[in-house]
Formats: structure tokens, C-alpha cells, sequence
């Protein structure tokens, strides 16, 4: 008997096939693999935010979210593991991979098990995903995995990276087989910052015995 | 059911003649729209509060009661009301004074104000915009409903034996719509003291609104005001109309596409199909208009926003003809046919007084001779105790 779980990849790669999506499906394919050897059946599911672009500069204009990007909020909402990977530009993260997890309400992704990737043209990027993409997972309350991923031109030939795809994927299918998201949701939701309607939509408890509910119906805060 | 036409007070650029309208010329347009939006049997006109440019309207209850006085039937309203960095001592003489000159014809809507520099040129701070609302307004529902009021809060100075004058016409208090398009406790507050609740219905998807107007349906139903369906819902709107639906959109794009907010961002077919708004012919904007009730339930006020973005007045007038003659007829015969036989009147002055008084007469307050206090000894006015 084998659960049934999501990964969700994310990819800020531009052509087509591209090395940033390329470095993400190798960790999906890992992920999946190792799943199976614990009865975990792992179904991908993958966002290229390139196609997604028009509507993410919409949103971070406008708030107005798009049925492309409504469909990939909502992926994530579902993940039980995500591989988010992206290319790096002038030492950081795609603006385009930034935008796209700015745009995200602050409470969906808690407690989710993360792969950060990336890729460059020189080794000397290869802090960019510690040192800066780290945070941005932190502050959405995600779980990221130990191990990094970085691909500089050379690492596509070095069997280095494969090792570390695999300690990453490793990494990744004992946190969604632990079910610690769903512990940490199950039992701690009510602890996290919400908004009424954030979560993708999906967060609707309002709790009538605050201050300000007591303030608002007549009362002293 | 209440239709009308509401306005932000933008003196924007004409993206197509690129004109700016002065001050001077954008205010007189705006009491032209107000006494268009009668000529043409609209209900209501209502007018945004803003404090900084580009916009005009920081003192709504001045042109208001201008409009009501050029005017018969128009009822005037806002849209909104600042109930955080306005005194609502101020709000409360401000309004009962126009409720006075407009004979009731009038109502207003709060609402908290998202501009942060807005606050501190008021002493106020953004942070604590909610609490300051909701207590403000709690102080402002006493106002118009004690004759001496000893108040004391967080967010103004307390009050010992103070008098809000005039009292309300007919001692009756304007009616209240809240607006919010996010906040739980505006919606609990408007349903806790059984008035209105406004969602503008202008940037976001649908389900946003209904989530909202739900959760104030089912309260207001908690504290005993009347059933879900009684309660007192006003919706915002766009639209954009020509007798043919591609001039229609050939001519509002430029418009659309510049527009403040949502300008420079989706294209307007996307905001079309994702939000309320409604470019086309009148049948296709009556069409959208109906499914508004499908939606959020029977309702009392349908508002639209008709002069934004910089349309020239010309054009806007041309808006409201249309808006008057082949759309809200048809709505108003529509929606009479479809409306659940339970749902409330609009809230008018002759409704609400009739609520309040049966047949009796209204009461009239006489103060007394002037004795230099309130504090000790009771009302002020001759016929309390």
C-alpha cells in the first residue's frame, strides 16, 4: 500500500529545454525514485513561471491574479514537497522567480518541504541559493533541505552534482514521509499570521473572541 | 433596489487627449455628473474622501449639500467616509447638518482610509487604522442616538456631557453602510449594530466579496436584525457602455489601460472575465449586472463607477444617459421579478422613519435656554426628563 503524494516543481528557466528546468527534473525523477523505495508514489506536477510571466507582473502591479497563476497558487497549496529552482542573474535569484513567491499569501506554503536550485554560468555564484534564496523559503515558513543545489556550466559534467541531487532528493522524501507538514498544520495552523482569505483562498476561520471582534461589536479593546 | 453612480474624485489625465482638467473644471464636472445621474432616474450620487492630489473631495459634506440642493429626489452619499482620521464628533455634526439641509435624502459610508501618509497629517498612524475605526465608530453610533454623551477611548480626547448639535433630523440617524473588502470586524461591527455592508466589487474575483458579505449576512442574522436575506448589502460595479459592444471597447481601452490601480497591468479582456467589471452594450452590461444577485444575494444598492481614469465629462454624461434610459430600467424590472420576496427595502428616510415611528410623530428636539453645561441635570432639550 503506497501514499499518494505531490511534488510540485518550480522553474524560472527561460528557453526550452532549460538547464535551471533541467536541474529541477533531475531532482523531481531522484524524488520520485527514492519515494517508491517508501511506499511513497510521487506524482509530479511542474509550473514554468516563464509562461506564467505576463500574469506575475500583473499581480505585483495590480493584485490581480490570473487563472494561470490562480492554477499554479493552487498546486502549491496541494504540494506535499517542493523543487524550486531558478537561474541566476547579476548575483541573485530570477527577478521572476522572487516575484513569483512574493506574490504568494504569507501562509501557503508553511511547514513545506523545499529543494532550492540553481543554476549560473560561473561557480562564482554558487552562494546565491544559501545566501539569499534561503531567506525568502525562511520567511514563507518553509522547510528547506539541508543540501543546496547549484549548477555552474562545469558541474553539468561532474558526477559531484549527481551525488548531491541525490543527497538533496534523500533529504526531501524523509521530510514528506515524515508527514511534518501535516503535523505542523494539523496541529500549530492557528499559531501562524493568517489573513481572512489568505492560504490561496482557503483560510476563512475568523475568531470572533479577539480584542478587536469585541471592540467591534460595541465593546472596550 | 437603489442604483446610482459613485465617484473617487481622481482629476486624472485624459489618456487620449491628454488633458489634465484643473481643480475648478473637474469639481463642476462632478456636480453636472450628480444632477445628470437624477435627470437620467438614478437613486443615488456618492463621493470618495481623499486628502491628498490628485484628488479633490476632502470635504464631502460641502459639495454634497450643494448637489442635494440642485437636486429633487437624489439621495447623496459617500464613498467613503474617513472614519479614522476624521473626529467622528466632526462626523457626526457634519452629517446630521446635511441630513438636515438634504431633508434625509442622504446616507454615508465608512471606510479606513489606506493611505499612510494620510494619518499622520492627522495625528493618526496606519497601525492602528482598525481599532481607531471601530472604536470611532462606536463613539459616532452614540452620538446620533444619546443627547449627552460621557465617552472615554484610546483614540481621542473623552468626553464629559457633550451634545452632538444638530440632532438628527427627525432623530433619526443617517443610515451607515460600511465598506470593507477585507476585514472581518467591519463586517461584525456592521452587522453588530444591524447597518449596511458595501463591497466595492471593483478589483477582485467575485468570491472574494461573497466570502465577506457571508460572514456579515450570518451575523447580522446573529444579532437578531432579521434573517441573512434582511440584511442591508450595497455592491459597487464598472462599466463602460456604447450601443455597440466593440465600440464599446475600442473606446474605454485607452482609458482602462492608464487607468490609476489596475492601469499598465491586465489586459482589460482578462479584468473583464476575472472581476465585475462590464464593457460592452447594455445588454451585456445588464446581463453581468444580474448575476451580481446570483452571486451575493438579493441586495439594496448597485453603484457604479462611471467618471474615473480621466473619461471627459462629455463622455461620462454620455455614460449616465445610457446607464439611466437602457440599463436600470431593465435591471430594476428584472431583478423585481427575480428578488426574493423576503429581502429589505432600501434604507430612505421615509422607510427607516416609518420603521421608527409607525404613524406617531417624529420627534423634534427644542433646546433648552442656554445654561452653559451639559454635565449636570439631563437633556438638553425640552421634552426629555
Amino acid at each position: 500500500m503506497t501514499t499518494q503524494k505531490q511534488l510540485v516543481l518550480v522553474s524560472a528557466g527561460t528557453s526550452d529545454p532549460s538547464s535551471t528546468r533541467l536541474l529541477a527534473d533531475r531532482v523531481s525523477q531522484r524524488v520520485a525514485t527514492l519515494g517508491l523505495q517508501k511506499e511513497l508514489t510521487v506524482e509530479i506536477k511542474t509550473i514554468e513561471l516563464r509562461e506564467l510571466a505576463s500574469e506575475i507582473a500583473n499581480a505585483l502591479v495590480s493584485n490581480h491574479i490570473g487563472p494561470k497563476l490562480q492554477q499554479a497558487i493552487t498546486a502549491l497549496q496541494h504540494a506535499d514537497g517542493i523543487v524550486a529552482s531558478t537561474p541566476v542573474y547579476k548575483a541573485g535569484a530570477s527577478g521572476l522567480f522572487t516575484s513569483f513567491f512574493q506574490i504568494l499569501d504569507n501562509d501557503l506554503l508553511i511547514a513545506k518541504p523545499v529543494v532550492l536550485a540553481a543554476t549560473a554560468g560561473t561557480a562564482r555564484h554558487a552562494l546565491v541559493v544559501d545566501d539569499q534564496m534561503r531567506g525568502l523559503f525562511a520567511y514563507l515558513r518553509t522547510v528547506v533541505v539541508p543540501t543546496s543545489l547549484f549548477a555552474a556550466t562545469e558541474d553539468w559534467t561532474d558526477p559531484g552534482l549527481n551525488k548531491r541531487i541525490d543527497r538533496a532528493a534523500l533529504e526531501l522524501v524523509a521530510l514528506m514521509a515524515s508527514g511534518f507538514e501535516k503535523t505542523v498544520r494539523d496541529e500549530s495552523w492557528g499559531r501562524y499570521q493568517h489573513e481572512f482569505g489568505s492560504a490561496g483562498g482557503t483560510e476563512l476561520s475568523i475568531d470572533l473572541d479577539s480584542d478587536l471582534m469585541r471592540l467591534a461589536a460595541g465593546g472596550q479593546a | 433596489m437603489q442604483f446610482g453612480v459613485f465617484s473617487v474624485s481622481d482629476i486624472t489625465r485624459d489618456p487620449v487627449s491628454g488633458e489634465t482638467p484643473s481643480e475648478a473644471e473637474r469639481i463642476d464636472a462632478i456636480v453636472q455628473i450628480a444632477e445628470k445621474a437624477e435627470e437620467v432616474g438614478l437613486d443615488v450620487f456618492a463621493i470618495g474622501e481623499h486628502h491628498n492630489p490628485p484628488f479633490f473631495s476632502s470635504a464631502p459634506t460641502t459639495l454634497l449639500a450643494h448637489i442635494a440642493a440642485r437636486t429633487k429626489r437624489l439621495i447623496v452619499s459617500t464613498a467613503t467616509t474617513l472614519i479614522t482620521t476624521n473626529d467622528p464628533v466632526r462626523i457626526a455634526e457634519e452629517y446630521a447638518m446635511l441630513q438636515h439641509l438634504a431633508k434625509g435624502r442622504m446616507d454615508l459610508m465608512l471606510g479606513r482610509g489606506n493611505t499612510a501618509p494620510v494619518y499622520p497629517w492627522f495625528g493618526a498612524d496606519i497601525r492602528q487604522s482598525l481599532p481607531m475605526a471601530l472604536e470611532n465608530y462606536n463613539l459616532l453610533h452614540r452620538l446620533w442616538r444619546e443627547d449627552v454623551v460621557d465617552w472615554e477611548g484610546k483614540f481621542r480626547t473623552p468626553l464629559q456631557g457633550f451634545t452632538s448639535t444638530p440632532r438628527p433630523l427627525d432623530d433619526l440617524p443617517p443610515f451607515v453602510w460600511h465598506g470593507s473588502i477585507r476585514t472581518p470586524e467591519i463586517a461584525e461591527q456592521a452587522a453588530f449594530y444591524g447597518d449596511g455592508f458595501f463591497a466595492n466589487n471593483i478589483f477582485w474575483p467575485k468570491e472574494h466579496y461573497m466570502r465577506l458579505i457571508k460572514f456579515y449576512r450570518q451575523r447580522y442574522a446573529h444579532y437578531g436584525h432579521g434573517t441573512e436575506k434582511q440584511a442591508i448589502v450595497g455592491l459597487g460595479g464598472q462599466a463602460y457602455i456604447a450601443k455597440r459592444s466593440q465600440d464599446a471597447i475600442k473606446e474605454f481601452r485607452p482609458y482602462f489601460n492608464e487607468a490609476p490601480v489596475y492601469g499598465h497591468g491586465p489586459k482589460m479582456e482578462d479584468f473583464m472575465e476575472m472581476t465585475p467589471l462590464s464593457v460592452g452594450s447594455p445588454q451585456e452590461v445588464i446581463d453581468k449586472t444580474l448575476t451580481f444577485r446570483e452571486h451575493f444575494g438579493d441586495y439594496q444598492r448597485q453603484m457604479f463607477l462611471m467618471d474615473h481614469a480621466g473619461l471627459p465629462l462629455k463622455t461620462v454624461l454620455n455614460q449616465l444617459d445610457l446607464l439611466g434610459e437602457e440599463v436600470v430600467p431593465v435591471l430594476r424590472k428584472e431583478i423585481e421579478a427575480r428578488q426574493d420576496p423576503e429581502t429589505a427595502k432600501p434604507p430612505t428616510h421615509a422607510v427607516r422613519l416609518k420603521e421608527k415611528y409607525g404613524d406617531q410623530p417624529a420627534r423634534q428636539p427644542r433646546p433648552n435656554a442656554n445654561r452653559g453645561d451639559n454635565v449636570t441635570g439631563g437633556s438638553p432639550y425640552q421634552d426629555s426628563r
